[in-house]
């Protein structure tokens, strides 16, 4: 305060107060200042990242828990299904479901002229474009499990074609259906005039949960419960067999493993693995598992092989993490009254560090669970995962999908319909690491100790 | 399921052996558990050890054998004849194979019968048809030599599955008997079981080499087929991707450089997106944030490295892509082809990867020592001078590690660059042109309807194996260089 009221000494120098910062000084904190910017920039691209990636699965995938249906009533006609009139379920078994498409078309036709809704579609024919290709086999399931509906006219929620959901989606715009040969801006003014007659609605759609995949033409009936059965399976066999070997491999190297040259070779190896690309693993899972002892392709089996082979070293080194905080002293403790050495650590090291191990274990089950790209090379994708497996040994043998692998197969079908099966796989998929990620950082929270 | 049945039943001995064990040790010592050198358990466990073990083992060992020895006879079998051109004896098996396994499901699905298949009664012709019919996969038209190959396939395999159950069962019992013999007062039963149990956790540990050789031994052997069928040198200087699957061999074409351009292109753009971001939140994260911030933006970034990659690939595809395109595409700029491009995959490789250097940055920064910050500061810099020219520098070992261990991840994804990189190998400078990379290569060239033993699907072993060395290298070096760089500061 008082230097700053004296006059200057010096003449060379300005009349500035030291209060006033002087040129460099305020250049050095413009440079403090930008870097300071820089360090929030790279953390608000980074958080930016997650919100744009998070929005757009959520935004491209919610789409698919929602599935237009179609009310109609169809006269199931004695003179089409049943000819010969004496209800036979093996003659009614052989009209197949190309004989009950007309019946639909007639019902949707009929039920437009009920509701006298104009429309330049003079034909019951020109329905096919709002009907998926699945409603007829849904009817004809129908009517073979029950024969007696023949004759009656019965209601059925059957699912519109792809189209008319992309269009109520906002996915299939009117401007796209000008080059589209399947459907035409007519079909989409009855869809319009359909609506507030309830015969066209968007409702929950149960069916993508729980459902099996289908064929190209029908992204409309593709669901994701099929690839979620063999999911699990996979995670089964990979819980089974890395969990048991996993802590093995650890409890011997933490605990026992003398300081020599095999077990630095397998430190050496574990921490390579750790690092070793997914694909590499599933070159393995090939040549060893399918070309070399033939077990059968496609197989969530070989799949979960795959997978605890990759996720063997992220157990152990979490496992090896959570033998390591147990304190000295409860070893020395059980050594102390009398305890084996194998006595100390499976009756005291073990349970103390089960919580850490847990945990290590869930979030090792969560990476095997995204992992996708050993199953290509395993065969799990190219082919339609349609049937739920009936028993375990099924479950492991069949072939069958995995859900990153259905993502994958619904991603390579270059249709906007399938896109939207894609993305909303990816909602459940992630759901479930959620889940898990959930329960570990619990398990942790609730379990661990500090000593 | 006659391998779950088996199980079942050496479960079933090895817990009687356990009990009768167990029994007999405090027998001996006339009910007084106390007169025994180990607790009865123990006892017990010796039986159990000793049916399950070796039981369990000759099992596997013989599931593995059995096939390799059944394969040799048979191919013994096959005459020159139906090794027919362009074919050899693998392709000719696995036919038998199949064609055994068609007969298998036929006759237990009730479409063939058993007898009329063993006295040669079933018509040749007609037995093609009627595998069809029973919903088995049958490529070519059975000929007789195949068909009495594989009966004698389905016969030996029916053989040796029974050899392999009574001789499974006879171990079981052998050892369970000769544990129970054993048990008597004086009996060291501990020892043995703890002897045991150590041998147990000592193959759990092995698993990982076991696992490592098996790499190797499975890319090593098929890159020395495709070598035999492929010149070496081709493959290593060809300037071009081409593989034909309509001709075997000589017409394709398959260097390995335009697929490792792609591959290191794509994982530069990848850091260059990744580094300066991972590496200057680590920066705030360790230098400047309040714990406050801390504890919400690090796990917030940390999410980005538990989504799987499938979902970067689909994010890279549908809606990185289509934006590039409108930016740079044909009503853009017109640098852009279609939306698979080098930027589509390298950009979301690098929000990947940003999670992956910054937490590793955050760990090698905070490694760095207080007193070297208090030193610097004690002499006027400010906070960004210090880091810029102590802690950084002190850090830069480390952060090279770190950056490296990102690269070697870049260079082995998979699902970003096949979804999102690409078909088409090409040696391009353009960025916002399509190019492929080894691992993408991998993918097709495997998940083709190509038999394994043409040329074109071996090739991917070759791209395995130079992509595992690659890898394996940069990990080494890196975590070398981190593990020197850690010790300095110990």
């Amino acid at each position: 305060m008082t230097d700053a009221s004296l006059p200057s000494s010096s003449e060379n120098r300005e009349r500035v107060s030291l209060m006033a910062p002087d040129a460099r000084t305020q250049k050095r904190k413009a440079a403090e200042r930008r870097f300071r910017m820089y360090g929030i920039a790279g953390i608000a691209t980074g958080i930016f990242f997650l919100i744009v990636l998070l929005v757009s699965i959520v935004s491209s995938g919610a789409g698919a828990f929602q599935q237009t249906f179609i009310t109609v009533s169809v006269y199931l006609d004695p003179a089409k299904l049943d000819k010969n009139g004496n209800r036979n379920l093996e003659e009614i078994s052989k009209v197949s479901t190309f004989g009950y498409t007309p019946l639909i078309q007639q019902a949707l036709f009929d039920k437009v002229q009920e509701n006298g809704i104009e429309t330049p579609l003079e034909k019951s024919k020109d329905m096919k474009a709002l009907i998926s290709a699945s409603a007829a086999a849904q009817i004809r399931d129908v009517v073979i499990s029950n024969p007696d509906l023949i004759g009656e006219t019965v209601d059925f929620r059957i699912l519109a074609s792809s189209r008319v959901d992309g269009y109520l989606k906002g996915r299939v715009q009117r401007e796209d259906v000008a080059r589209d040969k399947n459907i035409d801006a007519e079909h989409l003014d009855l869809v319009d005039a359909l609506q507030p007659f309830g015969i066209i609605e968007k409702t929950f759609n149960m069916d993508f949960i729980t459902g099996a995949d289908a064929s190209e033409s029908r992204a409309e009936s593709a669901g994701i419960g099929v690839a979620m059965i063999g999911s699990f399976f996979m995670m089964l066999v990979v819980l089974v067999l890395s969990l048991p070997i996993g802590v093995a491999a650890s409890i011997y190297l933490e605990e026992f493993a003398p300081k020599n040259r095999w077990t630095d070779l397998i430190e050496v190896n574990i921490a390579n693995l750790a690092a070793v690309p997914s694909i590499v693993f599933g070159i393995l899972g090939l040549a060893v598992f399918i070309q070399f002892m033939h077990l059968p392709q496609s197989a969530p089996l070989v799949g979960g092989l795959v997978l605890t082979l990759m996720t063997l070293p992220t157990i152990i080194i979490s496992t090896r993490a959570s033998l390591k905080a147990v304190p000295p002293s409860i070893r020395d403790a059980a050594l102390g009254v009398g305890a084996s050495k194998m006595q100390s650590v499976f009756h005291h090291v073990l349970p103390l560090a089960a919580p850490g191990i847990l945990t290590g274990t869930i979030i090792g089950l969560a990476q095997a669970l995204g992992e996708t790209a050993p199953l290509l090379l395993i065969g799990m994708v190219g082919f339609i995962a349609s049937n739920a497996p009936d028993g375990i040994a099924s479950g492991l043998l069949d072939p069958n999908s995995a859900m990153p692998a259905q993502i994958y197969e619904w991603a390579k079908r270059a249709d906007p319909a399938f896109y939207e099966r894609a993305w909303g796989g990816i909602i459940i998929l992630l759901g479930f690491l959620i889940s898990m990620n959930t329960i570990a950082v619990i398990l942790r929270r609730r379990f661990e100790r500090r000593w | 399921m006659p391998v779950l049945w088996l199980s079942a039943v050496i479960t079933v001995l090895a817990l009687f052996g356990f009990y009768f064990g167990r029994r007999r040790a405090l027998q001996s010592a006339g009910g007084d558990s106390r007169l025994l050198h180990s607790l009865p358990s123990y006892y017990g466990s010796n039986a159990l050890m000793k049916s399950v073990v070796p039981a369990f083992g000759l099992m596997i060992l013989w599931l593995l054998a059995q096939p390799l020895f059944i394969e040799n006879r048979i191919a013994g079998m096959i005459p020159e004849s139906e090794i027919s051109e362009g074919s050899n004896v693998g392709l000719v098996m696995s036919e038998v194979r199949r064609t055994a396994d068609g007969l298998s499901n036929a006759v237990a699905g009730g479409f063939l019968d058993e007898e009329e298949l063993q006295s040669g009664g079933a018509v040749l012709s007609d037995l093609t048809q009627r595998l069809r019919d029973a919903g088995q996969v049958v490529t070519n038209e059975i000929s007789q030599p195949i068909l009495d190959a594989a009966q004698t396939y389905r016969s030996m395999s029916g053989t040796s599955q029974l050899l392999m159950t009574v001789a499974v069962i006879l171990v079981a019992l052998v050892g369970a008997g000769w544990g129970v013999s054993e048990s008597g007062r004086d009996f060291r039963a501990r020892n043995v079981v703890e002897k045991g149990i150590l041998a147990i956790l000592i193959a759990a540990a092995s698993v990982a080499i076991l696992t490592t050789l098996g790499i190797i031994l499975s890319l090593v052997f098929n890159t020395i087929e495709f070598f035999s069928l492929y010149p070496a040198i081709e493959f290593f200087t060809l300037l071009e991707w081409a593989p034909s699957f309509s001709g075997r061999g000589g017409a394709s074409s398959l260097g390995i450089i335009p697929l490792l351009w792609g591959t290191l292109y794509i994982s530069f753009v990848a850091l260059l997106v990744a580094v300066p971001i991972g590496l200057f939140a680590a920066i705030y994260l360790s230098e400047y944030a309040s714990p406050r911030v801390r504890g919400i933006a690090k796990p917030l970034l940390e999410i980005l490295a538990g989504i799987p990659t499938i979902v970067y690939g689909l994010f890279a595809l549908l809606t990185i892509g289509p934006l590039l395109v409108s930016v740079f595409g044909k009503d853009g700029l017109g640098w852009m082809g279609g939306g698979r491009a080098v930027m589509t995959a390298g950009i979301a490789m690098g929000i990947m990867l940003i999670p992956f250097v910054s937490s590793l940055s955050d760990d090698i920064i905070n490694a760095v020592p207080q007193s070297l910050r208090d030193g610097s500061y004690g002499l006027g810099a400010t906070r960004s001078e210090t880091i810029k020219q102590v802690v950084l520098p002190a850090a830069l070992p480390g952060i090279v590690g770190a950056i490296l261990l990102a690269a070697s991840r870049a260079i082995g994804e998979t699902m970003i660059v096949v979804l999102g990189a690409g078909a088409a190998a090409r040696l391009s400078l353009n960025p916002f042109e399509a190019m492929t990379t080894v691992t993408a290569k991998i993918v097709s060239q495997l998940t083709g309807d190509s038999d394994f033993a043409s040329p074109e699907a071996l090739v991917a072993f070759a791209l395995g194996i130079t992509l595992f060395v690659l890898t394996l290298a940069l990990n080494v070096f890196a975590l070398y260089i981190v593990r020197k760089y850690r010790e300095q500061y110990e």
